[in-house]
């Protein structure tokens, strides 16, 4: 196991070592000590790694991260995963806003709860959160799914395309065109296996679906505020 | 005979006057509007009358200055951007880049055909709001990946293989706004690469979805580098509304090249009212942007890209001589393909228009092939003559800027300034703080600046 410790040696350091491994790495196991809330920590990543960040981190960590396992055992700042295209990335705490924002792959899990637009824009990523979500979550969502075993802000899922949205408490409001939908047995069994990868014993029964109502999906000027 | 005619006809009338203020083609869009409910949507800049190179001059050398021999002697056309930062700047032969456009917007062909053209001038095309194609990756020695609000197609393999970033925060046809590719024209692969159903209007935010304000930019633009390994140039592109802050911001937040685009610069589609009422003139964005340059000690080493209306070697030298280290050029580039060409007259005027006011580029029905997504009009489109026009007139446009440089007896585009200009109307002098013809004033000279 590497540790790196950040508070001494730097930031482009450990993003180069980190982008320096491959698939046929032996280094397989990361841990970064003193992360005291920087910026853009293991960004980028291309390769089977786990990285283990001790403590919080702040903006972007994990972004566009493929491959690899990134776990924050603290809270993340804002952007925590953005644009991922593959792997997981865990967090212990909550998260900042926009967390998993464009995703386009790979699973975010949030162990506490999630702020303001969290899976804003997503594009394929899977994103659990434990504990809450606030306003304008998945807001613009073309696909994926954001799992929610708390409650939702106001205006979930404004202007969706086709991500997939569960919720587990109260929504405070959905966005524009955004509505709830049946939840059929196969989203039962989607969630069960969503609710496992995010290491989370929630019931998936326990759960309500929305999604788009398809309604601005060709611009008519009825819909225009 | 007087008598008699009024009798026949009536006293002598008023003859009928057309109101300036409610003209006709503004009579005509008051009753589109009442007939559709809907504002006008359409592609391209600014149409009005604004002040612009046309109202600036060159003063050639005589006797205070001496001139360089035309053709004989050099004159350097060269510019190497991103050198503040990033480990591997890129040069280009000449100053004048392709702008964004995007793959959807524009079609895969046409994509090439830029690519082809700008590269064997010797300079950099620019991807656009639908991630990067094959056609302008494999066809594009110089190739920047716009980092843009909708975030399509973006990934992280693309952006290490661009040979630059430019993070897109508006453009100079709508300031302020986003934007929208209905869905005529989301073909099968514009929609995969987009992520989105086929056939769907599809929206693109007027803000970054992780990002708000320069405190964030400046953490946004480390994560780039870091993700590229510091080895990119960045740009930041801004619509000229304020640009002395926004380039001031932007420089702080830690761009190495600025890139303005006025209200003339073209988009796919946007509203009309959009496009001709929010943002400035590009003539009114350099002086002030450049000023911020200068204030913060940066001017040449963060470089500063202008565009909206350029259209020839003299755009490219006034606007370099008003401080700019390059220009980039869109709705010229699409000209210089086939766009509006009046071969296709007939074309154009079964779609209600005519051959040079064609605009309605987001219907995909484009007679040119060039802004569609339609199989068979693509077919039009032959980038290898298209991308060979290209090159023909970028390469005019640097011998046009070279002609006048050497006239005012510069041996490099970079060294026109300011004292080798006058203006022809106060405003053009106020804008671009040169003096009126034949005087030594322009307003606002003396005065608290702009």
């Amino acid at each position: 196991m590497q540790t790196y410790d950040l508070e001494a040696n730097g930031l482009r350091d450990l993003n180069a070592a980190l982008h320096d491994q491959n698939t046929e790495t032996n280094q397989t196991r990361w841990d970064v000590i003193n992360p005291r809330g920087s910026h853009a920590i293991a960004v980028g990543l291309d390769a089977p790694i786990e990285v283990n960040v001790k403590g919080s981190t702040g903006y972007y960590c994990a972004g566009m991260n493929k491959q690899a396992q990134v776990r924050i055992h603290g809270s993340a700042g804002p952007g925590v995963a953005e644009n991922m295209m593959s792997g997981k990335v865990v967090i212990d705490g909550d998260a900042s806003q926009y967390a998993g924002a464009t995703g386009r792959g790979g699973t975010l899990v949030i162990k506490g709860n999630a702020s303001s637009r969290c899976g804003i824009s997503m594009k394929g990523i899977d994103n659990v959160v434990h504990g809450n979500v606030g306003h304008m979550s998945a807001f613009m969502g073309q696909s994926g799914n954001l799992v929610v075993c708390g409650d939702a802000g106001e205006a979930l899922g404004d202007s969706i395309y086709e991500a997939r949205l569960f919720v587990r408490g109260k929504v405070k409001s959905l966005g524009a065109d955004c509505v709830e939908k049946e939840m059929r047995p196969e989203h039962i069994e989607l969630l069960r296996d969503l609710l496992a990868r995010g290491e989370c014993d929630a019931a998936p029964e326990e759960f309500r679906r929305y999604g788009s109502a398809r309604q601005l999906y060709n611009f008519k000027i009825d819909n225009a505020y | 005979m007087t008598v008699k005619d009024n009798n026949e006809n009536g006293p002598p009338r008023t003859a009928p006057i057309q109101s300036a203020t409610f003209s006709n083609p503004i009579n005509a869009e008051i009753r589109r509007a009442a007939a559709t409910g809907i504002y006008d949507i359409r592609g391209g800049g600014a149409k009005r009358r604004v002040p612009h190179f046309d109202d600036l001059l060159f003063l050639g050398a005589s006797i205070s200055r001496y001139p360089l021999e035309g053709y004989r002697e050099r004159c350097e056309t060269g510019v190497t951007l991103g050198t503040r930062f990033a480990k591997k700047p890129i040069h280009l032969d000449i100053p004048v880049t392709i702008a964004g456009m995007s793959f959807g917007a524009l079609s895969g062909a046409a994509k090439e055909a830029l690519g082809r053209g700008a590269s064997a001038a010797g300079t950099s095309t620019t991807t656009g709001d639908g991630g990067m194609t094959e056609e302008e990756r494999g066809h594009s020695k110089t190739l920047v990946y716009q980092y843009l609000p909708s975030r399509y197609g973006m990934n992280p393999d693309d952006l290490r293989r661009a040979d630059a970033i430019e993070v897109v925060v508006g453009q100079g046809a709508k300031p302020g706004g986003g934007g929208m590719l209905l869905g005529q024209k989301i073909s099968d692969r514009v929609a995969e690469m987009r992520t989105l159903p086929k056939g769907i209007d599809q929206r693109s935010a007027c803000r970054h979805p992780d990002w708000t304000g320069p405190d964030d930019l400046e953490i946004k633009i480390l994560e780039l580098r870091e993700i590229t390994g510091w080895e990119k140039p960045i740009y930041v592109k801004v619509g000229g509304t304020r640009p002395y802050y926004d380039v001031a911001l932007a420089v702080k937040a830690g761009a190495d090249v600025v890139v303005l685009d006025g209200m003339q610069g073209g988009t796919a589609a946007t509203q009309d009212v959009f496009i001709e009422h929010v943002g400035l003139p590009t003539l009114a964005c350099i002086r002030p942007a450049v000023q911020a340059l200068q204030d913060l000690g940066v001017h040449r080493e963060v470089q500063l890209i202008v565009s909206g209306g350029i259209r020839s070697g003299a755009d490219v030298a006034k606007a370099m001589a008003l401080g700019a280290d390059a220009v980039s050029i869109g709705t010229a580039a699409m000209v210089a393909l086939g766009d509006n060409d009046p071969r296709w007259e007939a074309e154009y005027q079964k779609l209600g228009t005519t051959a040079g006011a064609y605009d309605d580029w987001h219907e995909g029905l484009d007679p040119a092939g060039i802004t569609t997504q339609d199989p068979e009009l693509q077919k039009r489109l032959d980038p290898i003559v298209a991308g060979r026009h290209l090159r023909n007139y970028l390469n005019v446009m640097t011998l046009e800027a070279q002609t006048i440089a050497r006239a005012c007896g510069h041996n490099n585009l970079r060294n026109l300034e300011p004292e080798d200009l006058c203006a022809l109307t106060m405003e053009a002098a106020a804008m671009a703080r040169v003096p009126l013809a034949g005087t030594a004033w322009w307003p606002g000279r003396d005065g608290a600046g702009f």
